[in-house]
């Protein structure tokens, strides 16, 4: 870590030599440690506070070719005001087509809007498209850009078309933070997840986020565990904070909180805000709702409590 | 002000109902010992637990003269039959085991996490693997003729673990057993006893016997007593090796520990420190086999370091019953004034102490995980077992340097090797003289791996296949072979 950093990517060698030094992962240790930080028991005050900063922390996201402005509308009112005396959320995740709907819809409430752009999910279109992309969603009045990292680029091991593609979407990003989408469950290897971090944090990324949701496995506890180390060690090496956001397959408040254990005891206290720490959800929500109230009242209401959106 | 402070999140104690006091288990009973009685303390608060009674050596002799009844019946039993209650007392352990975890932390002060998440796990898994191997002992190559009664002594660090590594065998194999438990953490084997009963073992198959070091020479100087295994201090392991050289004993002795955990430039360095501090600070550094001296390689001293007292300060050091605690106490005021003075020769040879800022209770004994930087061979805190959590740091530059100072060394337990080189792996392995070798994990146990030591570590094996032939007569299986008059 001694030689410049800015020197890694002047070539796709130096950037491949680079990223093949990082520290390798050793799969079972990783799969062990972020088990036994599974095993944490937060109960009581610990809970309550864990629930409020996890609803905090929250990118309500809708994803589907169904969306609709109409469901978007609802979602985002939702985002503002999820129940009770619950806190917002961080902010709301859509489309690019709907970010002016969404923009719109949280208009002064501190909720902000990101659109996954960059041919999300599968980012199988030229640079151009992508970049594209990104404009739009950032004109319609996008705060964040979640983008998705050319996967097949990656596994070939042309780590330079990735870097490269990553600056060209930052620089069209504008004042918007980008989040870069690793879909850790399409790399296959915790070595590949670690230089994959790496990488994104070289080219500028703001945020790394583990996965679009559309690819099984998703956020898994060893792979954000991996990403937290990375942001960690990242920081200690250039001064600079990035964000980590897990998305895909957190559905309960006990996979939440796990997530929050993780950033405690890897990060630390300094990730511990939605401004650097994000859960990509859309079901979790409810869920730590429901819990939030149990810890209020002692009793479980059912789910017609809590409203669909 | 941190953001996120864990709540106590303690285990309840109501699973377990202690007695004021409790007496030997003897052919079956609880009877009363005729020695004077002592208490045995939860160290994390020094609140007396209960009184337990000291066996003279009138007890032990009543003790092995029931061993030595019950042998006749239990020996001649089907190995089918015996499995079947090991298979009983292995179900019973795991029904039981909550309370179990809880009675082991509150006795030895190890977390909850660790009583709950690796000792009643494992001793379940070996009274099940034994069972298995009870009506298989012909496949096993070491005969199928039980030695007879077994005389046990096992330490306070792992209670109930050793006293299944201890019993779980010999049973199997059809020996009768005599054992004492430690005097700092008797009730689990005393719970055990309740278990023996609740299985209908036949009585006088498992006795235990309560007391101090007198208590364990009485059992181990038996004359009637055919096996002899010892875990505990190379210091007593001497004693008892003087004791039963001459007689025809069948003996085995797990001693003390000063493992090499050997971390190469190229490992993976997060794995690498959480295997380090799981080496040393796992069950407070009390496990024979810990990794006490770190060898890492000169060129990622720093580095590593760093992450290892990062790491470090998120230890969770507190309440034994809190499960959120990652360390917890002393096991005796013994021990801690051992570990004080192991850790203040450390700092007047000149080596340098580091320990994360952490709030120890006011109660109980407790000690902060430690690291001594800038150690050398010839500083006494990389000779001596510390038996605590202290970690002693040193460099190498290579990794025939790193074999030459893993073995320099009177013990020879454990070692571990972290590196992502798996032909370096399989060369030092070869290299290290210790018993266990891990690769890129550490304090990792398993019924099916056979255990023990190098030189003044002791000898024989526990565990695994090998783990029968401490209770078998191997001589007269090689007779019946013709191999032997």
């Amino acid at each position: 870590m001694t030689t410049s950093l800015a020197d890694v990517a002047a070539s796709g060698a130096t950037l491949r030599a680079f990223l093949h030094g990082l520290p390798g992962v050793d799969r079972v240790g990783a799969d062990q440690r972020a088990a036994m930080l599974g095993t944490r028991s937060i109960k009581t005050t610990a809970k309550a506070k864990a629930i409020d900063l996890a609803i905090s922390m929250v990118d309500l996201t809708t994803l589907e070719g169904a969306d609709t402005a109409g469901k978007v509308r609802a979602m985002c009112t939702k985002a503002v005001r999820p129940g009770g005396d619950a806190p917002k959320v961080a902010a709301v995740c859509v489309y690019p087509d709907l970010v002016a709907v969404a923009a719109e819809a949280v208009r002064g409430s501190g909720v902000k809007v990101a659109s996954v752009a960059t041919a999300f999910p599968s980012g199988r279109s030229s640079l151009e498209v992508k970049v594209t992309d990104t404009a739009l969603a950032v004109a319609a009045g996008a705060d964040e850009v979640d983008m998705v990292i050319d996967r097949g680029a990656f596994l070939s091991g042309d780590y330079m078309k990735v870097f490269e593609e990553i600056v060209a979407v930052k620089a069209a990003c504008g004042e918007a933070h980008l989040k870069v989408i690793l879909e850790t469950g399409e790399l296959a290897t915790y070595d590949n997840v670690r230089r994959a971090s790496w990488l994104a944090m070289l080219a500028g990324a703001d945020f790394i986020k583990t996965s679009t949701g559309k690819v099984s496995p998703a956020a898994t506890l060893p792979v954000t565990l991996i990403m937290l180390e990375a942001v960690r060690d990242f920081r200690d090496a250039t001064g600079r904070q990035v964000g980590v956001k897990p998305a895909g397959g957190i559905r309960t408040t006990k996979d939440a909180i796990k997530n929050l254990v993780l950033v405690n005891e890897t990060a630390g206290d300094d990730w511990l805000t939605p401004e650097w720490f994000r859960l990509g959800a859309s079901s979790l929500l409810n869920d730590l709702l429901m819990q939030r109230q149990k810890l209020a009242t002692g009793r479980y209401a059912g789910p017609d409590y809590f409203t669909l959106d | 002000m941190a953001i996120f402070e864990y709540a106590p999140a303690p285990e309840s104690t109501d699973v377990v109902d202690i007695k004021p006091s409790y007496g030997l288990f003897i052919n079956g009973e609880f009877v009363d010992g005729s020695g004077p009685t002592f208490k045995t303390i939860n160290p994390a608060t020094e609140e007396s637990l209960a009184e337990i009674s000291t066996a003279t050596s009138d007890d032990v002799d009543r003790a092995v003269q029931a061993a030595r009844k019950a042998f006749g019946v239990w020996s001649a039993l089907p190995g089918a039959e015996r499995a079947k209650y090991l298979f009983r007392i292995a179900r019973i352990i795991q029904e039981r085991a909550r309370e179990l975890a809880v009675l082991e932390s509150l006795d030895n002060g190890k977390p909850i996490r660790e009583s709950r998440d690796v000792d009643l796990p494992l001793v379940a898994a070996h009274f099940f693997y034994y069972a298995g191997w009870a009506d298989k002992l012909e496949y096993a190559g070491f005969g199928t003729k039980p030695l007879g009664v077994a005389g046990q002594v096992i330490p306070w660090n792992f209670p109930l673990l050793m006293l299944a590594w201890k019993i779980a065998p010999a049973l199997a194999c059809g020996n009768t057993v005599v054992l004492k438990p430690a005097e700092t953490t008797p009730l689990t084997a005393l719970w055990f006893a309740d278990i023996c009963r609740q299985a209908d073992l036949p009585p006088g198959v498992v006795n235990i016997v309560t007391g101090a070091g007198e208590t364990g020479a009485a059992v181990v100087a038996h004359p009637d007593v055919n096996k002899v295994a010892f875990t505990g201090s190379t210091e007593v392991g001497r004693i008892i090796a003087r004791t039963v050289a001459g007689t025809d004993k069948k003996l085995t002795l797990e001693l003390g520990g000063k493992a090499a955990n050997i971390v190469f430039e190229d490992a993976a360095i997060d794995q690498a420190v959480e295997g380090i501090v799981n080496g040393i600070f796992f069950n407070q550094g009390h496990v024979c086999c810990a990794g006490s001296r770190l060898l890492v390689q000169e060129s990622i001293q720093d580095e590593l370091l760093a992450s290892l007292k990062r790491r470090l300060a998120t230890l969770r050091v507190g309440d034994p019953l809190d499960k959120n605690t990652d360390v917890g106490a002393i096991n005796s005021a013994d021990q801690l004034a051992k570990i004080r003075e192991l850790s203040e020769i450390g700092e007047s040879e000149g080596a340098l102490r580091w320990s994360p800022a952490c709030e120890l209770p006011e109660r109980g004994f407790w000690f902060p995980p430690t690291i001594f930087t800038g150690v050398a061979q010839s500083h006494t805190i990389a000779r001596d077992e510390i038996f605590g959590p202290v970690l002693s740091v040193l460099t190498f530059r290579t990794p025939a340097e790193a074999v030459e100072k893993a073995n320099n060394t009177p013990y020879g337990l454990s070692a571990g090797i972290w590196t992502e080189k798996g032909s370096r792996i399989l060369w030092m392995a070869d290299k290290l003289r210790a018993g266990v070798v891990w690769a890129n994990t550490f304090n990792k146990f398993d019924p099916a791996s056979p255990f023990g030591g190098y030189k003044e570590s002791g000898y024989g094996r526990e565990g695994g296949l090998l783990g029968l032939e401490a209770y078998l007569d191997v001589r007269a299986s090689a007779a019946r072979l013709g191999g032997l008059s």
